[in-house]
C-alpha cells in the first residue's frame, strides 16, 4: 500500500482515473492471507485478481512420503472448520480401496461429528459475516455456541481446532460416556439461538439491503466454476455430495437438500442458516440410535493400498471436498490430489463482483466463506 | 446413461481412446491431439452434458506427464475420467480446456505452476501458488530441494 | 436551583482585585482553558471506559467487565497501549499534513464543546448564535479526517477521506435544518436561553410532533456527521483496514481516538440542550411534591444523566446495526432525512405562525 499515489494531472475535472488497491494480504476481511488486486474505478470494482499461495505448504507433495494413517493428519490442517469432514474423506478413500466394511456405529458416529462440524463452521462463518458488514455483536454471539460444539470435540478427541477422530476402518477411540447428553444438551440450546441469528441479522433492513440483489451469480456459473456448497446451491445447482454420492449415513437419514434460486448474497446467507436447520435434524435422529459394537473394523497397521486409482467426495461445509489417490502397491500414495471446494469458489470472484461497489466485494467474499488454508493446501 | 452405453458412444467419437478396467468411474485416454475437441463434445452434446469438472489434477509419471479431469453431469448424473498424456516430460505440452469449463483456468495454471505443464492457448498461464521467480517445478518427482525437503 | 454565575463570577472578581484587568483576563482564560483540557481527557476516558463496558455487555465479551475493579483496569491498559504504542511514520506521506490533521480534529471538537451549558452558569462562551456556531464549528472537523486520509499517501485512507468528505458535506443539511426547526419553536440561536425556554417543559413533550421528528432526525444525522456505527464508513475496518486513519499510531491515533469520543459527547449534549431540557431538571404537571424531589437533584447531574443516556442509545445503534454502504447512504439523505427535514421546518413554520407552540 505504500507505494506513491499517482495521479496524473487531470485534463478535464469530470474523467475518472481507474486504479489499483492490493487488498491483503493483511486484511481484516480477507479471511487469512489472501490477497485480491482490485481495479477500482472511485468505488466501483472494474477487476478482481486473486493471488494465492501465502499459507501454501504443498501438503500434496508431503502425503507422497507420507502413510495412509498420517495423511489423515494433513487434511485437518486445510479446511480447519471442516477438519473431522476432511479427515473422513480420507479415511473413506482408503476404506473403499481395502474394501473395508466399517461398523454402523462408526458411520453414526461419523454422520454425527460431520454434521457437528458443519454447524460449528457456519456458526463461525455466519459471525464473521456479520462482522465483515459492521455488525461486530454477531461475532461474539457466533462464537458463543460454537463454544459449545469445541467444549463436545475437546471431550471426545481431545483438540479444539485441527482436530483428529478418524482414522482409516474406523474411530481413534470410542465416544465419551458424556457425548450423546452433550450433543442433546446443544441441540436444545441451539434450537432456541438460531432464531436469534435471524432477528440480529436476517431481518435487520440493513442487512437486507446490503445483501439482497448483490453478487449476482447464475446457475450457469456456479456449474461452469464449479462452486460447490451452500454458495452453489444457493444459485441452484444441486451439488450436495450428501445426496448425490451419498457415504456415511447419509442415504438412511431424512434431510432437505437447501436449494435457492436468486443466487445473491442473500441466498447465500440463507442457504447456510436453513443449512443449519438440517444438520440440527440430521444429529437428531442419529443421536439417540447410536447402535453397540466396535469403534474400528480390523485393519493393518501398516496399510498398503492396491494399485489403482480412487477417488472419494465428501461434502464439507464449504462444498465437494474431493481426494484422489493414485497408489502403487506402496504404503504412501503415487500422487495425491485434494480438490478443494475453496479453491474453486474463488476464482468465480471476479465474474460476480464486477462492477458492484468496494463494501460490496466484502459482503461477497464473506458470503463466498473462503478459508485460505484450503485453498492453498 | 449407464458406463457401458456412454463408453460405446465414445469410442465413435475419437481415435484411440483407451480405456481402464475396474475402475472406479469409467476411465477413457484420449491422445493429446484431440483433447480440446473431445472435449468440447463431451460439454456440449445432449447426450453427455459433462458441465461440471469438479477435479483437475497434473500426474508426473516416468515416462510423461498425465492430466486428469475429473467430470460430472448436472443433468444426466454421470461421471467421467477424462485423461490425456504429454509427449516427454521436457517440454509437456496439452491444450487449453479452460474455455469450456472456466473452472480450469486456475486448475490448469496450478498444474503449470506444480508440474510445469504448459496448456496451449490458455490466456493467463503464470505461476499460482508460488512466486513467479520460482525455479523448477516441486511436484514432479525429480525435484529437488536441498533447504525445504526433508528426505527420510 | 444553583446558579454558578455567582461562583464564577466570584472567581473573576478575585482575579481582578488581585492583578492588572490584563493580567486577570490572561490567567481566566488560562484557567478555562486548563478546565477543558482537562475535561477533554476525562471524557475520553471515562467514555472509552462506558463504551468498553455498554459493547460488553451486549456482545457477551468477559474481559471488559472483569478486569480490575469493575473493568477499569481495561481503560488503563488502553490508554497505556496507546501511549506506549511506537509512532510509526510514513515515509512518502506529507510530513507536515500528517501531523497536522489530529490537532484540527481535536480542535474542532475541543471547540464546541466550550459552549455546551453545563449548568445555569457554567458555561465558557456563551454567544447569541451558539447554535450557529456549533453547526459551523463542529463540520471543521472534517478538514481534519480529509488532510489525514489525503496526507497518508495510502490509497484506504483516501477512499476513508473522501467518503467521509461526502458524508459529512450530505449530512450537515440534515442537522443543521433539524436545529433550524427547533430554533423556529425557541426563537433563538443562543443556547442558555434555549434551556430557559424550557422552564416550563422539555422541547420534545411540547413541542408536539414536529420536536419528535426533529429529535430523530438530529440523532441519525449526526451520528452519521461523526462517523460512528452504523455510519462509520470512512473507517469501515473492513473494507478500508481503518480508513483515514490506518497510517497513523500511537499517540496521534489517540488523537482521533479521542476526538470521535468527545463528538459524540458533544452530540448528545446539544440534543440534551436542545429537546432534552439541558440542565433543567424533569417535572410533571401539577405534581408539585414529585417536582420538588426532582429539583433536588443538582442541575449538572440531571445534564450529564440526560447526556449519559443519549450517549447509551447511540452505543446501542452502533453495536446493533451493520455498516450501510455509501451509495445506501447518501440516499438515506438526500432521498428521506432531507426532504423529511424540509417538511418538518414548513409544518412547524406553520404552527409558529399560527402560535400553536408552548
Amino acid at each position: 500500500m505504500s507505494d506513491q499515489l499517482d495521479l496524473a494531472p487531470a485534463t478535464d475535472l469530470l474523467t475518472s482515473q481507474e486504479y489499483f488497491v492490493n487488498m491483503g494480504p493483511q486484511h481484516p476481511s480477507t479471511h487469512g492471507v489472501l490477497r485480491l488486486v482490485l481495479t477500482i474505478d472511485g468505488e466501483i470494482i472494474r477487476k478482481v485478481e486473486p493471488h494465492i499461495g501465502y499459507i501454501h505448504r504443498s501438503i500434496e507433495k508431503m502425503c507422497e512420503k507420507d502413510t495412509y494413517r498420517q495423511i489423515v493428519h494433513l487434511t485437518d490442517r486445510m479446511d480447519y472448520l471442516s477438519c473431522h469432514i476432511n479427515n473422513e474423506a480420507v479415511c473413506l478413500a482408503v476404506e473403499q480401496a481395502l474394501q473395508i466394511e466399517v461398523p454402523e456405529r462408526v458411520k453414526v458416529i461419523r454422520t454425527i461429528i460431520d454434521e457437528l462440524t458443519r454447524l460449528a463452521s457456519h456458526q463461525l462463518w455466519w459471525g464473521v459475516m456479520g462482522m465483515d458488514l459492521g455488525a461486530i455483536t454477531s461475532f461474539l454471539y457466533g462464537f458463543r455456541d460454537r463454544e459449545m460444539i469445541n467444549d463436545i470435540f475437546e471431550e471426545t478427541c481431545g483438540a479444539r481446532l485441527t482436530m483428529n477422530y478418524n482414522v482409516p476402518g474406523g474411530l481413534m477411540f470410542d465416544i465419551h460416556p458424556n457425548f450423546q447428553k452433550r450433543t442433546k444438551d446443544f441441540v436444545a440450546h441451539f434450537k432456541t439461538k438460531l432464531p436469534e441469528y435471524d432477528q440480529l441479522l436476517s431481518d435487520n433492513p440493513i442487512f437486507r439491503a446490503r445483501t439482497e440483489g448483490i453478487g449476482y451469480m447464475s446457475k450457469e456459473d456456479a456449474v461452469a466454476y464449479g462452486v460447490t456448497g451452500p454458495s452453489g446451491r444457493a444459485s441452484g445447482f444441486a451439488c450436495d455430495v450428501r445426496k448425490r454420492h451419498p457415504y456415511g449415513m447419509y442415504p438412511q437419514v431424512d434431510f432437505k437438500e437447501v436449494l435457492m434460486t436468486d443466487g445473491d448474497c442473500f441466498a447465500r446467507y440463507k442457504a447456510r442458516i436453513l443449512e443449519m436447520w438440517e444438520s440440527l435434524r440430521i444429529i437428531e435422529q442419529l443421536i439417540d440410535n447410536i447402535p453397540e459394537g466396535d469403534f474400528q473394523a480390523p485393519t493393518k497397521q501398516v496399510i498398503k493400498l492396491p494399485k489403482g486409482e480412487f477417488y472419494q467426495r465428501v461434502e464439507t461445509a464449504r462444498g465437494d471436498f474431493g481426494v484422489y489417490i493414485i497408489s502403487d502397491g506402496n504404503k504412501s500414495p503415487y500422487r495425491l490430489k485434494f480438490r478443494s471446494p475453496g479453491f474453486s469458489n474463488l476464482f468465480v470472484l471476479d465474474k460476480v463482483a464486477r462492477g458492484s461497489k468496494l463494501a460490496d466485494l466484502v459482503a461477497i467474499m464473506s458470503t463466498f466463506d473462503y478459508v485460505m488454508p484450503d485453498i492453498d493446501r | 446413461m449407464n458406463n457401458e452405453a456412454l463408453l460405446q458412444l465414445l469410442t465413435t467419437w475419437a481415435e484411440g481412446l483407451e480405456t481402464e478396467e475396474n475402475a472406479q468411474y469409467l476411465n477413457v485416454r484420449v491422445p493429446a491431439a484431440q483433447l480440446h475437441d473431445f472435449a468440447f463434445r463431451l460439454k456440449n452434446d445432449e447426450a453427455t452434458s459433462f458441465d461440471y469438472l469438479f477435479c483437475l489434477s497434473g500426474v508426473d509419471w516416468p515416462e510423461y506427464m498425465e492430466v486428469v479431469y475429473h467430470l460430472e453431469s448436472t443433468q444426466h448424473g454421470h461421471c467421467l475420467v477424462l485423461k490425456s498424456r504429454t509427449d516427454g516430460r521436457e517440454d509437456p505440452r496439452l491444450d487449453t480446456v479452460c474455455d469450456i469449463w472456466p473452472t480450469a483456468d486456475a486448475h490448469e495454471r496450478e498444474a503449470y505452476d506444480m508440474f510445469g505443464i504448459r496448456f496451449n492457448n490458455h490466456p493467463d498461464l503464470r505461476r499460482l501458488l508460488l512466486t513467479d521467480d520460482w525455479e523448477g517445478y516441486p511436484m514432479r518427482k525429480d525435484y529437488k530441494d536441498e533447504i525445504n525437503m526433508i528426505e527420510l | 436551583m444553583y446558579d454558578f454565575t455567582t461562583l464564577v463570577q466570584s472567581i473573576g472578581n478575585f482575579l481582578h482585585g488581585q492583578f492588572s484587568p490584563g493580567v486577570a483576563t490572561a490567567l481566566e482564560w488560562t484557567l478555562v482553558i486548563l478546565v477543558y483540557l482537562a475535561l477533554y481527557a476525562i471524557l475520553g476516558l471515562v467514555l472509552v471506559y462506558v463504551e468498553r463496558r455498554v459493547c460488553a455487555f451486549f456482545q457477551l465479551r468477559l474481559g471488559p467487565n472483569r478486569v480490575g475493579w469493575a473493568g477499569t483496569a481495561q481503560t488503563v491498559a488502553d490508554a497505556l497501549k496507546l501511549l506506549l504504542k511506537e509512532p510509526v511514520t510514513v515515509n512518502k506521506a506529507d510530513k507536515l499534513l500528517y501531523n497536522l490533521a489530529p490537532f484540527i480534529i481535536t480542535l474542532a471538537a475541543l471547540t464546541v464543546i466550550s459552549l455546551v451549558p453545563f449548568a445555569k452558569g457554567l458555561q465558557a462562551f456563551d454567544i447569541n448564535i451558539g447554535l450557529l456556531f456549533i453547526v459551523a464549528v463542529s463540520s471543521l472537523g472534517v478538514v481534519g479526517i480529509l488532510l489525514a486520509g489525503w496526507s497518508s499517501n495510502n490509497k484506504y485512507a483516501l477512499i476513508g477521506a473522501m467518503r467521509s468528505g461526502a458524508q459529512i458535506v450530505s449530512y450537515e443539511l440534515s442537522v443543521g435544518l433539524s436545529l433550524l426547526t427547533m430554533v423556529l419553536l425557541t426563537g433563538t440561536l443562543q443556547l442558555s436561553t434555549i434551556i430557559e425556554t424550557q422552564a416550563n417543559g422539555w422541547w420534545i413533550f411540547k413541542g408536539h410532533v414536529p420536536a419528535i421528528i426533529a429529535f430523530f432526525l438530529y440523532l441519525t444525522a449526526s451520528i452519521a456527521e461523526i462517523n460512528r456505527g452504523p455510519f462509520d464508513l470512512p473507517e469501515a475496518e473492513s473494507e478500508l483496514t481503518a480508513g483515514f486513519h490506518t497510517e497513523y499510531s500511537g499517540l496521534k491515533f489517540a488523537f482521533f481516538f479521542l476526538a470521535e469520543f468527545v463528538n459524540m459527547f458533544t452530540v448528545a449534549a446539544i440534543a440534551t440542550t436542545v429537546f432534552l431540557g439541558g440542565w433543567m431538571p424533569f417535572h410533571l404537571g401539577d405534581w408539585a411534591g414529585f417536582n420538588a424531589v426532582m429539583d433536588f437533584v443538582p442541575p449538572i447531574l440531571w445534564f450529564f444523566l440526560k447526556v449519559s443516556a443519549v450517549i447509551f442509545l447511540m452505543m446501542w445503534f452502533k453495536w446493533t446495526f451493520p455498516r450501510l454502504r455509501i451509495d445506501q447512504l447518501l440516499k438515506l439523505e438526500w432521498k428521506y432525512l432531507m426532504p423529511l427535514n424540509l417538511m418538518n421546518l414548513v409544518f412547524t413554520a406553520i404552527l409558529v405562525y399560527l402560535g400553536w407552540h408552548g
